[in-house]
């Protein structure tokens, strides 16, 4: 029989199944296979919030998408051009974002009676018998016989146990598909199972059994190969956003010199950086699983206060319950960052769903006047340099940092140019000094050009003072009442914010000319979609420029004058419109929204609609 | 303590502020803000490494008058934030001071926490069984039916039993003593000092404006020894004026019984504060003591101690163990991950 091999520039494959078949594992490993080839690549699990819903039915479906190219990727893709579909509840929940004339992979198997039932079909119907996926290519696969055939002599294992290998049979295929090798799966196998012995040969016979199948069965006729993409020279590996931050944390302790201090209480989507921070002692990091959101940014505040570098980590609701903690921290003046991991909102929303929530609470969500300082993670890499960057604002201008990122770039993952630590541009930290003479009192709110008070730390000779949440008299930090004081410390605090504009990056714009009919400004997760679209635009020859806002909270000094050269603005986010309202506020500009609040990303297709809708309408 | 802990004379002039002191006149906390003052430059610890963390209330201001590192925090959270510097820096000697709602209502959950993690901190608990700052609404330890501001028709609100809270958190000291018993304070505080591990003492601190002589039974000379029982390591319960009433064991029932006739001192109850047990029964003895009838004396000083691992130490332990067999972190070598591919 002839084979043949066909090259592709871009593939966008979904893997979704019921919670318990094992797809994030399966899109793991396929990522992780395809980075290592040089490909680049976007990732983006999508997972219900229950951690078992009822098997087969529509909420328990799990998805990983992947989104892999010889050129550079921006966004784990719109639709998908491949889907591995293991039941039909799987099917009828992707059935919508599967490009037309699209693979559909299914299990046949997950097509019985009870499993239409379970995803809500009408009796009697079949999606893989009644025509309609005729616009599809479909490709119907019996993975659970053909698992169970290839366990027949693994006698001690149950048929639970084999079939829960199923998804390697199907993980075996897509390589064999994409014309891969199945090395780095196999390693990932023996490391995982290296114990159980027969539960790692029963997974590696089926890895192998997929593969195989693809190659001998006669139906298959095309393999797939995606080149390696163009990305600028260098040592690359993979990183998902939540580790990426993790990563900038320790390091960004390791450059200031200051041990890392964690107080964190679990909330998803943000527990995988406590997970990470907890395995990495080696560095001196200190974490301390706290018994709820307050005493863990409470903790960090007084870790800080002893001269740590003081962290705490959350969602949106883990934020509301942190506010007066927050408050307190603007008010003592000490050093804090406070990673926001934001999800779908309010109250407990959509824990799992990603959302650009929290802007305003991160903005004003406080009682009284009380600034901080806030910078967002445009992609999960990102999340590294700006982890680290919100450490060296919180000690070098001696305020609490709010980072805010978002379920989709925490699971996302791209490959990664990661620095080298000598290239690192050190922390520089001074702890105020001893005093031995005790005549002259040390004065905790003395501030510098930057009106940052010292960080003078316990343990320190002749720097005894009080701090506290009441209102400081300047320079003496005493309790102070009087009204002339406390608007002078108002505004103190507020230009000390603002100040720090002086000593952050001006904004540039991260495509497109300087003037122009239409400036789009994002911030956080948005950037690949507007990336994407706007240099789609740009191509065809509309007048579109792109600005990414790394800094939110004072915005670069600059900013002002990039929008005063567009005939219009507008601000996609992934909620009911929140950095439009403080642009407004600050700059007077009639800029327009493009808001989705459905949980998921806005996608490259719908902006450019939403462009040039904009822009055909003057 | 820490490798500044030369030996220096300090005295009680040196743990006070140029602050006015701003309590009521005649508040109890003044009382417990001097024994503090005269307890500290005794533990041969220099000034600055001292800190003190505060929550919100009356009691909470103490920092403000303490000549060390202080705190004066938010409502509730002084032992979160207490638990976060201890663990950052095991060497400083922390003190936290709050009250009967800043830690029993608001901070409830914090206290229970700190104290099985058992951090090596001195928590004082100044009870007056009252709100003061807010001026004058029940807390969580008055005593049912209290007309109060907030309950003109009498609190319908069972009250917690500090001690017997701090047992079953797993508390590994727990005392109690009062602002009018100067020396008494002094040796408690002393002791708590000494002790590794979390010191929660609860001192029955008087209001003189919204809770007036709540405990003057504990305190008046005419009812204070038939009321209140002062607890001797390895001695017999003994109370009453003329030292003729004392506790005794029957069976898991502790007992009021008069010496003379029936009883003498060899049949009572020996105190033994390294006792889980005892200790146990000990924390339940809570009667009204304006109840009429036998009821059990009120007993102060020290309830229980016992040693367990800190927290804090651990937490060195652990990063130390880890650097131990695997080395120190390299940070190259996080960043790299195990995969990785070359682009030319």
């Amino acid at each position: 029989m002839t084979r043949t091999e066909q090259t592709l520039q871009d593939v966008v494959i979904k893997f979704a199944g019921d919670s318990g078949d094992g797809m994030q594992l399966t899109g793991q490993q396929f990522t992780n296979n395809t980075a290592l080839l040089g490909i680049d690549l976007a990732t983006f699990p999508d997972f219900p919030a229950e951690i078992r819903a009822p098997i087969g039915t529509l909420p328990g479906v799990s998805g990983f998408q992947l989104h892999f190219s010889s050129n550079k990727v921006y966004t784990p893709g719109d639709i998908a051009d491949v889907l591995v579909a293991m039941n039909a509840a799987a099917l009828k929940v992707n059935l919508k974002s599967i490009k037309p004339g699209g693979k559909i992979i299914v299990n046949i198997d997950g097509f019985d009676a009870k499993n239409l039932r379970l995803a809500n079909y009408p009796e009697g119907v079949n999606p893989l018998e009644d025509g309609s996926l005729d616009n599809f290519e479909v490709i119907k696969i019996d993975v659970t016989r053909l698992t169970r055939e290839a366990l027949k002599d693994f006698t001690d294992l149950g048929t639970k146990e084999r079939d829960r290998a199923k998804n390697m049979f199907v993980l075996g295929f897509i390589y064999w598909m994409y014309d891969r090798t199945l090395d780095t799966t196999i390693a990932f196998l023996k490391e995982k199972f290296g114990k159980k012995e027969s539960i790692l040969q029963s997974n590696i016979k089926v890895l192998q059994a997929g593969y195989n199948y693809g190659d001998t069965t006669e139906t298959f006729t095309t393999r797939y190969k995606v080149e390696k993409a163009k990305l600028p020279a260098g040592t690359y590996r993979s990183i998902m956003g939540n580790q990426a931050l993790a990563y900038g944390l320790i390091a960004a302790s390791q450059k200031s010199g200051l041990p890392l201090f964690l107080g964190s209480y679990p909330i998803t989507p943000a527990s995988d950086i406590l997970h990470e921070l907890s395995k990495h002692k080696a560095f001196g990091v200190k974490t301390f699983q706290a018994e709820d959101e307050i005493a863990a940014i409470s903790s960090s505040i007084g870790a800080s206060y002893g001269g740590a570098l003081g962290v705490t980590t959350t969602s949106g609701p883990g934020m509301a319950l942190k506010t007066e903690a927050m408050g307190l921290a603007v008010m003592l003046e000490i050093p804090l960052v406070i990673v926001d991991i934001q999800r779908g909102g309010p109250s407990t929303g959509l824990p799992t769903k990603t959302e650009q929530s929290d802007l305003m609470q991160a903005y004003y969500g406080r009682n009284g006047e009380c600034p901080m300082p806030i910078i967002a993670s445009a992609t999960p890499s990102d999340c590294f340099d700006v982890a680290y960057e919100a450490c060296r604002i919180a000690v070098q201008h001696m305020t609490p940092v709010i980072l805010l990122s978002d379920g989709y770039i925490a699971n996302g993952a791209e490959p990664w140019r990661f620095p080298k630590s000598a290239d690192l541009k050190p922390i520089e930290v001074k702890f105020a000094a001893a005093q031995q003479n005790t005549d002259s009192k040390f004065q905790p709110y003395l501030r510098d050009e930057k009106l940052v008070r010292p960080w003078a730390i316990p343990g320190t000779a002749g720097l005894e003072h009080r701090i506290g949440g009441l209102e400081k008299q300047d320079i003496t930090g005493n309790v102070s009442y009087d009204p002339d004081n406390h608007q002078h410390m108002v505004k103190t605090r507020q230009e000390k914010v603002d100040k720090i504009a002086d000593y952050i990056p001006l904004q540039q714009l991260d495509s497109g000319a300087e003037t122009g009919d239409l400036l789009v400004i994002g911030w956080g997760s948005t950037y690949g979609a507007i990336k994407s679209a706007v240099l789609e635009l740009q191509q065809q020859g509309y007048s579109v420029s792109h600005a990414h806002l790394r800094y939110v909270r004072p915005f670069p000094k600059n900013l002002g004058n990039i929008i005063k050269n567009f005939k219009q603005v507008l601000v996609p986010e992934i909620n009911n419109g929140q950095l439009i309202k403080i642009l407004r506020d600050q700059f007077l500009v009639d800029a327009k929204g493009y808001n989705k609040i459905m949980g998921i990303p806005i996608t490259k297709t719908e902006l450019i609609t939403e462009i040039k809708r904009i822009l055909q309408q003057k | 303590m820490s490798a500044t802990a030369a030996p220096v004379n300090l005295t009680a002039k040196d743990f006070a502020t140029d602050q006015e002191v701003r309590w009521c006149p005649g508040c109890g906390d003044y009382s417990i803000l001097a024994q503090v003052q005269k307890v500290m430059p005794t533990l041969g610890i220099p000034k600055e490494n001292f800190a003190i963390i505060s929550g919100i209330g009356c009691s909470s201001r103490f920092p403000y008058y303490m000549n060390t590192f202080g705190m004066h925090s938010i409502h509730g959270r002084a032992t979160a934030i207490a638990s976060g510097l201890k663990a950052a820096r095991p060497d400083l000697s922390v003190w936290i001071v709050s009250g009967d709602g800043d830690s029993m209502s608001i901070g409830g959950n914090h206290t229970i926490h700190l104290l099985r993690r058992n951090f090596d901190v001195n928590f004082l608990v100044f009870n007056n069984q009252i709100y003061g700052l807010t001026k004058g609404q029940y807390s969580p330890t008055s005593e049912e039916h209290k007309i109060t501001k907030s309950t003109p028709y009498g609190s319908i609100d069972h009250p917690f039993n500090p001690l017997a809270l701090a047992m079953g958190a797993d508390g590994t000291f727990i005392a109690r003593s009062m602002d009018r018993d100067p020396k008494h304070l002094q040796e408690t505080l002393t002791r708590a000092a000494k002790h590794k591990g979390t010191s929660f003492v609860e001192i029955y601190q008087n209001c003189n404006i919204f809770n007036d002589g709540t405990f003057e039974i504990f305190t008046e000379k005419a009812t204070k020894l038939d009321e209140g029982l002062y607890l001797e390591q390895d001695k017999p319960l003994i109370f009453g004026a003329n030292k003729n009433k004392g506790i005794r064991l029957n069976g898991l029932q502790p007992e009021v019984v008069e010496l003379g006739n029936d009883f003498s001192a060899d049949d009572l109850w020996i105190h033994d504060e390294h006792d889980f047990y005892k200790a146990q029964i000990l924390v339940r003895m809570f009667d009204d003591p304006h109840k009429t009838g036998t009821h059990f004396p009120r007993p102060f000083g020290v309830f229980y101690e016992t040693s367990r691992p800190c927290y804090e130490d651990e937490m060195a332990l652990q990063i130390e163990e880890v650097i131990t067999s695997k080395g120190k972190g390299d940070l190259d070598k996080l960043l790299r991950g195990r995969e990785v591919w070359e682009i030319a």
